[in-house]
């Protein structure tokens, strides 16, 4: 019988490695991808909470969870190529029209 | 039938919108048609109200139609209201009736200017404002009227723009317009505070249970109001902006700067003679302001060239009547004096503007004479308005001017008497001497110019207001009792309780300590009322004051028919003629004491106050924010990742706070 | 018992995690995110999911990664993304933030599990079986189920309008 707080610990961990992926990475897909380590990580402690109070809502939500992933990268995806066609690059930095 | 009063004004306005939006397009026509329909509805609508006072009973509060609750405002509650009495219906009929008959002259004067349709929305809205000046129940509503006929004013002053001398004299004119309404809204301030409300039939109704007869109040009060009179009908020492309001077009000259804007200030007083009533002081300036006003605008209308120019200075001086009528409380011979000054005063200015018209815009009458052949219905109008201005016997001034006269020496003293009658000699002298130098004599017309007859349109109007000039006199017949029309018509407006106001006042007075009797004040005021009709003494100063005016006409007769080489002999290098004729210099002294005082100071505190402290203290402060900035941008880089990562951070500063 | 399969596997996906974020090479970032899929949900089988576990390498390292992989190719990304190394005081600020946010988390739940919570509850044979979550998801939560496949539909129709050649 693994502790709560285990999987807690090794969730936190994950969604911390997806954030800093986030912050220091400047390829799109790269970010894109640790986007789905965070989403992953949540989804880890809420079937942990599942488990330790022996009900299924919370794989029900990491199971919608899933289906939004699924949404977003296709999307997310799609807008990449969209830019891709702009301007020949997955560099976020060279995406800096918000700055004005 | 007082539901019906808010048509009043509607009408003119709907002239005015109409006029000043679709002007051009609708052609000249159609906006003659519309400018004069307005008024002309207007005053068929003010007959119906006047016909319907009739049948007020009597000791009744008279009606009040109130449009809307304008300001709400705790304890200030000002609606949006007309009041219509006796006193608002005879300044109503004579906005109206003179006013139509003046827009009905315009189209035939102005028809060949080409903003003809801006003349015409001005001159409208005009009419708009000064009915609302006159029907106001409270003083906040006279006050939007006083202050859109001064706009309106301006505007008209101003309508040829592109003559420099024109706009001065419209700036001039708003300028010292604004010195008097800056004391009328303090007025207001002032009524408000002591009254708790600034309707006129409320406060007209607590001013003897209020104010204390004599008190600083009182005075403080009825001066700052008399200040805002000063200022809209050009008594000393706000005078100087009407002679050079000429500048306008003629018909202006006749509606706004002789029969109804410049009254507005009398009007005033007599809507609130109760307060003045409580007063005496004020009502003694107010009286030798007016005595003052009337001599010596008259003297200097002696000694003018330009046809419009003596006529304003006539103006001046006329209303300086009124003024000294109201100073000694004889509120309904100033208003009399208004209405007839109105009709004979309107026809002399349109008679002006048909010989300007005529002569094609020549002003100086020593390039005129022996018009009456050329131009014989113009003649005869602008002869029998003169005859009235004179006041003879029995022409609609001589009545009015009686009154005055009369009661000047009865209820004031023989000073105020004797200002009066020497300004009434002078008035006749200068009179005739205009019609003299423009209508009789050897022509001295310049060879190029042929004086021609104005149309009907322009002559019709002239003949009707010459009618009244002629008649006006019998709305109000001296001494047979019951005949003063207008006398018995205001009595309920203009009467005021002296006893209890003067019994009030002791009350109070003893309750300080101060145990002053107002007995025999009272006693007079009582009595007074029983001398009205003191039939020989006004006889004696009826024939007196004929005579004056007759010998002052005989004198034009001298010096300008009979002897046209005196009045350059008698003048030349005299200093006091000269001063005269320079207006006493009073332009010169306000220029001197006030106007370049101020411009200085105004150069200063632009260069140094403004350019320097207040433009400093702005642009050091968009300075310290461009730096401010400067540091804030570096967090702008624009890297979507850096703003991924200030929300992580604050995320977690969140959490942590947590 | 348990806790000798969760360590490993804890350790293998979070190696992986960071082998996702360091690898220059997109591909390569790739294939570690599906090896790390493949450890999560042999830990979700040791969290009795088995159901999620099966979802879990259908789902993400079937559909979505497959996704990635056609992308990457088709834009024929290289590693060359050395570029994210260059920022200096950016990446330092970064790594800051991340470590942060691992130790605000660890505050968080320190604070507040032994204290609610307590022991786990034991859990019958059927927990997490296809049969179990099916009921739950068709009877109870039927109608969220039915909105993700709106919201999916509309995802495959926006992504379809995105990445068209011509807008018209």
């Amino acid at each position: 019988m693994v502790p709560l707080s285990h999987y807690l610990i090794l969730s936190a961990t994950l969604f911390s490695i997806g954030v800093l992926g986030v912050l220091i990475r400047r390829n799109a897909i790269v970010v894109f991808m640790c986007v789905e380590i965070m989403l992953n990580a949540v989804n880890i402690s809420l079937i942990a909470f599942d488990r330790h109070l022996n009900q299924h809502d919370g794989q029900i939500f990491s199971f919608m969870v899933m289906a939004v992933a699924a949404a977003e990268v296709s999307v997310g995806l799609a807008i990449i190529i969209a830019l891709f066609r702009n301007r020949p690059t997955v560099n976020l930095d060279e995406f800096n029209l918000m700055k004005w | 039938m007082v539901n019906l009063a808010f048509l009043v004004p509607l009408f003119p306005l709907i002239g005015s919108i109409i006029n000043g939006f679709f002007g051009l397009r609708i052609g000249k026509d159609w906006v003659g048609k519309i400018a004069c329909g307005g008024p002309i509805l207007s005053f068929l609508v003010v007959v119906l109200l006047t016909v319907s006072l009739f049948f007020h009973p009597e000791g009744t509060p008279y009606p009040e139609l109130i449009l809307f609750n304008w300001i709400p405002a705790g304890s200030l509650q000002i609606e949006f209201g007309f009041q219509i009495d006796p006193l608002s219906c005879v300044m109503m009929m004579v906005v109206t009736g003179v006013g139509s008959i003046i827009h009905i002259f315009s189209i035939g004067y102005m028809y060949e200017e080409y903003s003809y349709y801006r003349y015409f929305a001005y001159l409208n809205l005009f009419l708009f404002s000064m009915l609302l000046l006159v029907m106001g129940n409270n003083f906040l509503v006279m006050f939007i009227g006083w202050e859109g006929v001064g706009a309106c004013s301006y505007f008209l002053i101003g309508y040829y723009f592109n003559k420099k001398s024109a706009c001065d004299a419209a700036t001039k004119a708003f300028v010292v317009n604004r010195i008097g309404d800056f004391g009328f809204l303090i007025g207001i301030f002032y009524v408000f505070q002591a009254f708790g409300t600034i309707d006129f039939s409320t406060v007209m109704a607590a001013a003897p249970t209020t104010l204390i007869y004599d008190s600083t109040t009182a005075t403080l009060l009825t001066m700052f109001l008399f200040l805002g009179a000063t200022g809209k009908s050009a008594q000393i020492p706000l005078y100087t902006w009407l002679p050079d309001a000429m500048e306008g077009p003629t018909p202006v000259s006749a509606l706004i700067h002789a029969a109804t804007m410049v009254t507005a200030g009398v009007y005033m007083i007599v809507r609130c003679n109760a307060l003045f009533n409580l007063a005496p002081l004020t009502m003694t300036i107010i009286a030798l302001i007016g005595g003052g006003t009337a001599l010596m605008a008259a003297t200097i209308g002696c000694t003018q060239w330009d046809i419009k120019r003596v006529l304003a200075y006539s103006t001046v001086s006329q209303i300086g009547y009124m003024f000294l009528a109201c100073g000694v409380g004889a509120y309904t011979a100033a208003i009399f004096h208004l209405v007839t000054h109105a009709f004979f005063k309107a026809c002399l200015f349109l008679g002006s503007g048909s010989v300007i018209h005529g002569m094609h815009h020549e002003q100086d009458i020593r390039k005129m004479g022996g018009l009456k052949d050329h131009m014989p219905i113009t003649y005869l109008t602008f002869l029998i308005s003169t005859i009235a201005i004179a006041g003879i016997f029995p022409f609609s001034g001589f009545f009015s001017k009686d009154e005055i006269l009369y009661h000047a020496l009865m209820d004031g003293n023989v000073i105020y008497w004797g200002m009066g009658i020497s300004g009434a000699l002078i008035t006749a002298f200068y009179m005739f001497r205009l019609v003299f130098l423009t209508f009789h004599g050897e022509s001295r017309v310049d060879p190029h110019v042929h004086p021609h007859e104005s149309p009907a349109v322009m002559t019709m109007p002239l003949i009707i207001l010459a009618g009244l000039a002629l008649g006006g006199g019998l709305l109000g017949i001296p001494i047979i009792h019951g005949w003063h029309v207008l006398g018995n018509w205001l009595e309920p407006v203009v009467a005021f309780d002296w006893t209890t106001a003067l019994h009030h006042s002791e009350t109070v007075l003893a309750s300080h300590g101060h145990h002053e009797s107002f007995a025999e004040l009272l006693h007079s005021k009582q009595v007074h009322e029983h001398s009205w009709w003191d039939i020989s003494w006004e006889l004696l100063l009826m024939a007196f004051s004929v005579c004056v005016a007759g010998v002052g006409i005989f004198m034009a007769y001298l010096f300008y028919i009979k002897f046209p080489d005196m009045p350059g002999k008698l003048t030349k290098g005299q200093w006091g003629f000269d001063m005269v004729q320079n207006k006493y210099y009073v332009d010169e002294i306000y220029d001197e004491t006030i106007v370049k005082p101020t411009v200085d100071a105004s150069y200063r505190l632009w260069k140094d106050a403004d350019q320097k402290g207040v433009d400093g203290a702005v642009n050091g402060v968009a300075k310290i924010i461009g730096f401010m900035s400067k540091i804030a941008q570096n967090f702008q880089s624009g890297f979507v990742r850096n703003y991924a990562m200030f929300m992580v951070i604050g995320f977690v500063i969140l959490l942590i706070v947590i | 018992m348990e806790l000798l399969i969760f360590y490993p596997l804890a350790a293998f996906t979070v190696l992986l995690a960071l082998g996702v974020v360091f690898n220059n090479s997109p591909i390569g970032s790739a294939v570690s995110l599906i090896a790390m899929m493949l450890g999560l949900s042999g830990i979700f089988i040791v969290l009795h999911a088995h159901f999620l576990a099966v979802l879990q390498i259908i789902i993400y390292a079937g559909a979505i990664m497959v996704l990635f992989m056609f992308v990457i190719m088709l834009l024929n990304l290289k590693g060359d993304d050395k570029a994210w190394k260059i920022r200096e005081r950016n990446l330092y600020l970064s790594i800051m933030t991340g470590v942060m946010v691992l130790l605000a988390l660890y505050k968080m739940i320190d604070k507040v599990l032994d204290t609610t919570f307590g022991e786990g509850a034991d859990v019958p044979d059927t927990f997490g079986t296809t049969v179990a979550v099916g009921t739950s998801l068709f009877t109870e939560y039927v109608l969220p189920f039915e909105i993700a496949s709106i919201l999916l539909l509309a995802a495959m129709v926006g992504a379809v309008v995105l990445a068209k050649t011509k807008v018209d």
